[in-house]
């Protein structure tokens, strides 16, 4: 790297964000601490609980406003796994800063509070934030998306009713939202805070980028080839949280205006590396309705309006909710490394175990996933202990051509059953060519013996994974052959 | 309003008085351990776990932990001036491991350090040479090497074995059920603060704060009078604080101690549930005897729990296991044998219900068995072996149920629940649905109210009236959410008659009123809220006796109503007469006491009556299951709830709603699962799954007993409501297994354990699937 860069670089080493509506400028500011320990640690607001510390029980519920077009977004997030550099230029609200001057509580929290919504309280202050999202951002809700709203909260007292008529109630006091009422103020101070260049910070020996331009992003890895690279940072806060490593190179993505995008044009959705799985929800369940219904259950609200796709497919789990519905499709991923790129496909990227074909200082660029077309027919089931908010045992997806009653065409991939998210080979090759049939489908469920070997964990058995993968496909078959078959727990009924 | 308002005070008994601190939770100003304004030179601590799950330390190599940045004291079992042992009952449990670890997370040292970073970091560079042992690790190894941590113990009523001979019918069946992490939101945590003379002050998340004073000042080497626990509330308890938060709150003060500097353990989630202990998993075994109708006639119970490393409540917990093999159901011969496991797993404790749930999914599944043997709707073998009212109503422990009331909620239940029709409605629908199964399932509950150690069944409380009239309350009872602390301010509002805003809650404190029972066994209420009356009655009758001399009225003519007292044409305000009795030198403190009456039991023949009363309760549940996954979702609850005449109904139905919906995760979702090395692999909400928002059924329909009255005289005629409510989760379980069984057209009863996972469902419809088609064989090759 020459002293051009390098003073490039370090031209900037102060975040600064809104905290309620007040500007925070922090500088030397450790890029490994949390959102979450910041609040609690630093600023002595102790409203913001911690539960878990790994993004699963929503007591460290936050806010993140942030400018968008003529408004301002409010989002919940996790602030246990957030990193506090990630704040530059948003908006942090936190429980203790919804009440109005005089004291008079936001509708979220009159309603929880009048419903008896709280027992213990201490997973109240995440609710109250998750309530006041989704009182900024939409009309009353269903019980079904009241129910999603909520899935990243974990409350063990209450059994959830009062809270769910408390999403309802509130929209009934009319009003009440100091944060609406101020909100072109605020998109203003936020438009102030717009950073045009890279955000470069260094303290307590680590370092951390966020650039604001692909071209930059691609020179920062290659200059930084043992970096990690933080989009939503939804696993890569629990290496800090959890296994007490040291980050100590990091660049993120959030910035970068190019993956933020997300394109539908030649026959292919375009899913820039940074694009949340919350924005990108919608068009893929356009196309998809059932990769949809996968994405709905894909974590919590906090985690998608964090974590993104490309995150997703680059952190390489094997159980990872968006890949085998992925690969099914016949997605691909563009690499970048430097100025070059490469496009390989979804199902070559996966070399073993947590092992991608990402080369040093090479990253995820976009997720390309193949526009619906008439032809195919695609399923996915996730089968997890919870419907909301678990790691699937065992995810199944199929992507079928037929040509009259035969398989032109079927991709099958399973998340759950290997190292990898992985085809099942030889069940494609039984049913390709074959009619697509009760008896075809049985001889190919048998071929999926001899495609997977699954393991024996916490989340399942093998003998429960291979039966259960065996019967979603016949599932598949059922829902593709026979559409008047009840055959949905999860939807049943609402 | 406004004339009822002059009439009556606000927040006095039965009302429906908002929890105290629900304006301070959803605004973030409820201050838990972790939220109090940190002292200066505050020190941070973390444990040193064991990895393995039984071994000898050869050597514990402590120097890269005292080594690391910012450690400022380490401390192993030779560093304990007082008593290595956090053993509530028996000494059976070392704060640090002694040259022997007996399970996976078990502390070995403690580290204070500047910052809880450097803290966690250091207490993960320890050397642990171990030789390592054959652990027990599952109920089965324990009983074949007769591994316990307490002797085993039996109940006998009848001649069970002459009643088993003569049975028409028998049944021998196995039941698992596994346990359950607690998963309060607030993990443990304690701030112990070093006081002159050596004295130690400790904050901490506890039910039993006098058993926390108790072991600190063992540890520690002082006496009783030199600890001080305070607790304001925790951020739920579920019984996972009641002997649990000792190895926190003891480890701070140690290092307090040792230190002169407070010291704060607060710990990780993961590491809360690696290192506490949760319910008991339970393998129950039973022989049933019945007649055609479905009447028992004999049974045999085998209960084995497994306890884990040491005894902790373990005797307890399996004994109230034993007292809720019976349920709702007369038991005319029974022998009910519990065994206490000795296993090399996290030393298992307290959960809401304390072992009655385990005990009672027990019968309800012998009696669910009875009636898919002789093929009738589980609900008419239920009802047909109920307690009497006047004749068969002796428990197997001896004691006369005198208060049931079973027969009317389930009668009531059925029909508001609409069970018949739902039930056929049920049957319909699996006929036309391949995959797709529905069941139903109706069960009752009734459990028994008071410790069952009997010197437990004590309360203190502490009531000051001060001159401008407001009061003071302070209690033996912890505030966990359950509203314990806002039930009793209601009662000693109602006492003084004044609103209940008047009455300020305080931190429950060792200081202020000593010798506390655990808030626990669902007595809150019963206890301090009787305690707390004692005393408020002690003033008023200071004050009805100052006015009746000072004014020259009678006494009777003295009375407290709505803020004011009439003493006899004239009326004051409270204050008033306060602010005048204080002048005149009479006493505006007390403390109140209370004694449970009439409860005795000799264990040794267990018999006797453990019991003040019961709290009953039934449930209906109606489950969708997917036979190709074994998904299941719960579709609509009907619950009626008895909670006695309910001094604030919406706080008890939130005890019912929330109880219920954490038994329903305990039988299905929530599952512990350990490797073969012993090592719990389902630490953290990531992989531990408790309910969340869309697991509450869309159809939800709750209601307390509205001619709910306790006939015992217990506080306000109210019931314990705490942990009853758990068990009304029963009935999910029961409507899953309904929902497999038709599967087989209800001709075989699936063999269900809990939880009942998706997994474990679809590899039960499997297993009966193929008992069927071998049924088929049969049936073929006899032809």
């Amino acid at each position: 790297m020459g002293p051009k860069s390098r003073r490039r670089e370090a031209q900037i080493g102060t975040i600064r964000f809104l905290l309620n509506d007040q500007v925070r400028e922090l500088d030397a500011v450790d890029p490994n601490m949390t959102v979450l320990n910041y609040l609690r640690g630093v600023e002595r607001k102790t409203g913001t609980k911690e539960g878990c510390a790994e993004g699963d029980c929503g007591a460290c519920t936050v806010v993140l406003g942030q400018a968008d077009g003529n408004r301002v977004r409010y989002r919940a997030v996790n602030a246990c796994i957030l990193f506090v550099p990630v704040l530059d230029g948003k908006q942090l609200i936190t429980v203790e800063d919804l009440a109005a001057a005089d004291g008079t509580p936001h509708p979220a929290q009159r309603a929880i509070s009048e419903l008896s919504g709280s027992q213990c309280g201490f997973c109240t202050p995440g609710f109250v934030m998750s309530l006041f999202a989704l009182h900024a951002s939409e009309p009353k809700p269903s019980r079904q998306r009241i129910n999603d709203v909520l899935a990243g909260n974990l409350c063990r007292c209450t059994g959830y009713r009062p809270i769910i008529e408390a999403a309802q109630r509130m929209y009934g006091y009319g009003g009440g939202d100091r944060f609406a009422a101020r909100q072109k103020e605020t998109l203003k101070r936020l438009k102030a805070l717009r950073r045009r260049g890279t955000l470069a910070l260094e303290a307590k020996g680590r370092r951390y980028f966020a650039p604001t331009t692909l071209n930059e992003m691609a020179r920062l890895c290659k200059a930084h080839p043992d970096a990690c690279i933080l989009a939503g940072g939804t696993d890569v806060g629990l290496w800090v949280t959890k296994e007490h490593r040291d980050l100590d190179i990091l660049i993120y993505t959030g910035n970068v205006r190019e993956l933020a995008k997300l394109k539908v044009a030649n026959g292919h959705i375009d899913i820039g590396a940074a694009v949340t799985v919350t924005d990108a929800m919608d068009v893929i369940a356009r196309h998809y309705p059932r990769f949809g219904e996968l994405l709905r259950r894909f974590a919590s609200v906090q985690i998608r309006n964090s974590g993104t796709i490309g995150g997703n497919v680059a952190n390489g789990s094997p159980i990872g909710d968006s890949m085998p519905a992925l690969i099914a499709l016949g997605s691909s991923v563009v690499l970048r490394h430097g100025p070059r790129f490469r496009e390989v496909p979804l199902d070559d990227f996966y070399l073993g175990y947590r092992e991608t074909d990402l080369r040093p200082g090479e990253f995820v660029e976009r997720v390309r996933v193949p526009v619906k077309s008439a032809a195919r027919r695609f399923g996915a089931y996730k089968i997890s202990k919870r419907f909301d908010q678990d790691i699937s045992g065992v995810l199944g997806a199929y992507a079928l051509e037929l040509d009259g009653g035969q398989v032109r065409d079927i991709r099958i991939c399973y998340g759950g059953m290997a190292a990898v998210p992985k085809r099942a080979v030889r069940c494609e090759k039984a049913l390709i060519g074959q009619s697509w049939s009760d008896g075809a489908v049985a001889r190919a469920m048998q071929a999926l013996d001899a495609d997977f070997q699954p393991l024996t964990d916490m989340r399942a058995s093998a003998d429960y994974r291979m039966l259960v993968a065996k019967n979603l496909l016949r599932k598949f078959w059922m829902e593709t052959t026979n559409p008047g078959v009840g055959l949905d727990v999860v939807s049943y009924g609402s | 309003m406004a004339r009822r308002a002059t009439q009556a005070i606000s927040g006095g008994v039965y009302e429906n008085l908002v929890h105290d601190s629900a304006h301070k939770h959803v605004s973030g100003a409820a201050l838990y351990v972790d939220d109090i304004p940190e002292p200066p030179g505050l020190l941070h601590a973390a444990f040193g776990q064991s990895a393995r799950a039984h071994a000898r330390i050869k050597k514990l190599d402590l120097a890269p932990v005292r080594a690391a940045p910012g450690v400022v004291a380490v401390i192993a079992a030779g560093d304990v001036p007082g008593a290595n042992n956090i053993g509530p009952v028996v000494a059976d449990e070392p704060i640090f491991a002694d040259g022997l670890v007996e399970f996976v997370g078990q502390s070995m040292f403690a580290v204070a350090a500047r910052t809880l970073e450097e803290t966690r970091r250091a207490a993960r560079l320890a050397v642990v040479d171990y030789k390592d042992l054959k652990p027990i690790l599952t109920v089965d190894q324990a009983m074949a090497a007769q591994s316990f941590v307490l002797p085993p113990h039996r109940m006998k009523r009848g001649d069970t074995r002459r009643a088993l001979a003569r049975a028409p019918h028998r049944l021998k069946r196995r039941l698992e059920m596994g346990g359950q992490e607690h998963f309060y939101l607030e993990g443990q945590v304690s701030l112990a603060v070093p006081a002159e003379d050596g004295d130690m002050v400790v904050y901490t998340s506890s039910q039993h704060p006098t058993e926390i004073q108790h072991l600190v000042a063992k540890a520690l080497g002082l006496r009783d009078n030199a600890v001080t626990v305070e607790v304001r509330r925790m951020g739920g308890g579920f019984g996972g604080k009641e002997t649990q938060a000792a190895l926190f709150a003891v480890g701070a003060a140690l290092l307090a101690d040792k230190t002169g500097r407070p010291v704060k353990v607060c710990i990780d989630r993961d590491d809360d549930m690696v290192m506490t202990g949760k319910r008991h998993h339970f393998v129950t075994d039973y022989e049933v005897g019945f007649d055609d109708d479905g009447r028992i006639l004999g049974i045999e119970f085998e209960l084995a729990a497994r306890c884990g490393m040491s005894a902790d409540l373990s005797g307890a917990i399996c004994d109230r296991a034993m007292f809720h093999s019976d349920n709702s159901y007369y038991l005319e011969n029974a022998v009910i044998d519990s065994y206490r496991c000795k296993t090399n797993t996290v030393s298992d404790t307290a959960f809401r219900g304390f072992g009655g749930p385990q005990g009672m999914m027990g019968i309800e599944d012998a009696v669910d068995e009875i009636a898919r043997y002789l093929v009738k709707d589980p609900l008419d073998v239920r009802r047909l072996n109920f307690y009497g009212t006047k004749d068969r109503n002796v428990t197997p422990y001896h004691m006369v149920v005198d208060d049931n009331i079973i027969g009317e909620i389930v009668d009531t239940l059925e029909a508001s629940s609409d069970y018949r029709k739902r039930r056929e409605a049920v049957k319909a629908f699996n006929s036309e649905s391949p995959v797709l199964k529905k069941g139903i399932a109706l069960t009752p509950l009734k459990f028994g109210i008071a410790f069952t150690a009997t010197q437990m069944n004590q309360a203190g409380a502490l009531v000051h009236v001060y001159t401008d009239g407001s009061v003071h309350l302070n209690h033996g009872g912890t505030e966990m959410g359950q509203g314990l602390l806002t039930k009793v301010a209601q009662i000693v509002a109602e006492e003084f008659q004044i609103d209940a805003d008047r009455v300020k809650i305080t931190a429950t404190n060792t200081g202020k009123v000593p010798n506390t029972s655990p808030t626990a066994a669902s007595s809150g209420t019963d206890l301090n809220g009787a305690a707390a009356q004692v005393a408020a009655r002690t003033i008023r009758k200071r004050l009805a006796s100052f006015a009746a001399e000072h004014y020259g009225v009678k006494a009777a003519n003295v009375v407290f109503r709505a803020n004011k007292v009439k003493v006899g044409r004239r009326t004051l305000a409270f204050e008033e007469l306060v602010w005048e009795a204080y002048r005149a030198r009479v006493s505006l403190s007390s403390t109140g006491y209370f004694r449970t009456p009439v409860i005795h039991y000799d264990r040794d023949k267990a018999r006797g009556r453990p019991f003040r009363y019961f709290a009953y309760g039934a449930a209906v549940s109606e489950v969708i299951i997917d036979t190709l996954t074994g998904e299941n979702k719960l579709l609509r609850a009907d619950i009626l709830h008895d909670a006695g005449k309910s001094i604030n109904p919406t706080i008890d139905l939130g005890q019912v709603e929330g109880g219920f919906v954490q038994g329903m995760g305990w039988l299905t979702m929530e599952e512990l699962w350990w490797d073969d090395a012993g090592r719990l692999m389902t630490h953290a909400p990531s992989t531990y799954k408790i309910p969340v928002a869309s697991d509450v059924p869309a159809d939800f329909r709750v209601q307390l007993l509205e001619t709910g009255r306790n006939r015992t005289n217990v506080v306000y005629r109210s019931k314990a409501v705490g942990e009853p409510p758990l068990m009304l989760g029963i009935s999910v379980f029961h409507a899953i297994k309904d929902a497999i069984a038709s599967v087989g057209d209800y001709r075989f009863s699936p063999r269900l354990d809990s939880p009942a996972t998706p997994e474990r469902i679809l590899m039960t419809v499997e297993a009966l699937r193929a008992r069927l088609s071998s049924a088929a064989d049969d049936a073929r090759a006899a032809e």
